[in-house]
């Protein structure tokens, strides 16, 4: 009867009057320890881990090789808890980009997500909020990936909860513990290793997984064009104008191509 | 920026990104996402990635590169056709950073 005691888990009603006494945090961590979709979100999570953790080492000594501080690095990977956005950012801060462009391109970065909490909410809607807020901390790409192939319907189900808090905590402690490692070892890489190139080359590879059609093409086109061409702005102003450029040239070459289609 | 600066610059990083990851799913009630803001979600990661990424590539000291002898390019086209290739993040990674090194070693590049 795991459902039932799942249920008591993962999302235990308010407690009324009437109610005994509500069990204590450690009570629920072992009954979700021992949750079967706890367990299986941390086997599903598993294979992923591999690249969790050389993605979090390249991340780690990336940003300290670009000159980031220690502490402030360690703090940024605790808090922010987004890889591509944090190496994305880091040569910008140390560059001496406005603290605005810095947030500009994080936000850029991250609006994937909006679209990801958008897809969550049938499957999440019914969650008390404190857990949702919580939750939305966590949801990463990867986490939407695996959630999403073990449950495609969606609509909320059992079980879901604990399955998301197994692959959680996975994601957590490996990309957390292999950032760290890679912010902590960083000083002592050789900077010739060309790790900050790894990074580079990361973004690169997530670049491409956006390529996927004409209008796409272009606007990365106008954006590498923009970025070069307006490279000696202050503050890095020319990332802001070559994602107005991109974004403005991808949104009328697509509506361009949905008129066509209209007709 | 200065190390209060840099701190802020942190917190408001991890505000903007939670925001991001929570925006739809906090409301009580179901919001539609209009139009314009589906339309830019297209294209926004797409641009702020490329203008990050082409100047660390193509670029020393503030002036486009002048030379083809950079191993760079060649780390980055080899890393580029790799994901087109196969479609692994890691292996681009690997491909490229390990093309740009035996450049490096080599050649002196």
């Amino acid at each position: 009867m795991w459902r039932g005691r799942c249920y008591e888990v993962t999302a235990s009603p308010p407690a009324g009057p009437d109610r005994l006494t509500p069990p204590t945090l450690r009570q629920q961590f072992t009954a979700l320890a021992r949750d079967p979709l706890f367990r299986e979100g941390l086997r599903d999570y598993a294979p992923v881990c591999l690249g969790i953790a050389v993605w979090g080492t390249v991340a780690g000594v990336a940003m300290t090789k670009a000159g980031l501080d220690t502490g402030l690095a360690i703090l940024m990977s605790l808090l922010v808890f987004a890889g591509s956005a944090q190496l994305a950012t880091v040569p910008l801060i140390v560059g001496g980009a406005s603290i605005w462009v810095v947030w500009a391109t994080t936000l850029c970065i991250n609006l994937r997500f909006v679209v990801f909490s958008a897809q969550w909410r049938p499957y999440l809607a019914g969650v008390p909020l404190r857990q949702r807020i919580l939750m939305s901390f966590f949801s990463g790409d990867t986490m939407f990936v695996l959630f999403m192939r073990r449950f495609p319907e969606p609509q909320p189900g059992p079980g879901q909860i604990a399955y998301f808090s197994g692959a959680a905590v996975i994601n957590w402690l490996t990309w957390q513990s292999f950032s760290i490692l890679g912010i902590v070892l960083g000083e002592a890489v050789p900077t010739r290793w060309g790790f900050a190139f790894a990074g580079t080359m990361a973004l690169t590879a997530l670049t491409c997984a956006l390529l996927k059609d004409r209008s796409t093409w272009i606007a990365a086109a106008v954006a590498a064009a923009a970025a070069v061409w307006t490279y000696t702005l202050p503050l890095k102003l020319n990332i802001m104008v070559a994602i107005t450029a991109a974004v403005a040239t991808g949104v009328v070459l697509h509506r361009a191509a949905a008129l066509r289609g209209m007709r | 920026m200065s190390s209060w600066e840099t701190l802020a610059c942190i917190l408001g990083m991890a505000l903007i990104t939670f925001v991001c990851r929570s925006l739809f799913l906090l409301p009580r009630e179901e919001v539609g996402m209009p139009r314009w803001l589906r339309e830019g979600l297209r294209y926004a990661p797409l641009a702020a990635l490329t203008a990050v990424v082409t100047p660390d590539i193509l670029m020393t000291d503030g002036e486009l590169i002048d030379t083809w002898k950079d191993a760079r390019v060649f780390g980055a086209a080899a890393g580029i056709a790799w994901y087109f290739w196969r479609g692994s993040i890691l292996g681009t990674m690997a491909v490229g950073t390990g093309t740009l090194m035996l450049l490096r070693v080599t050649l002196g590049w």
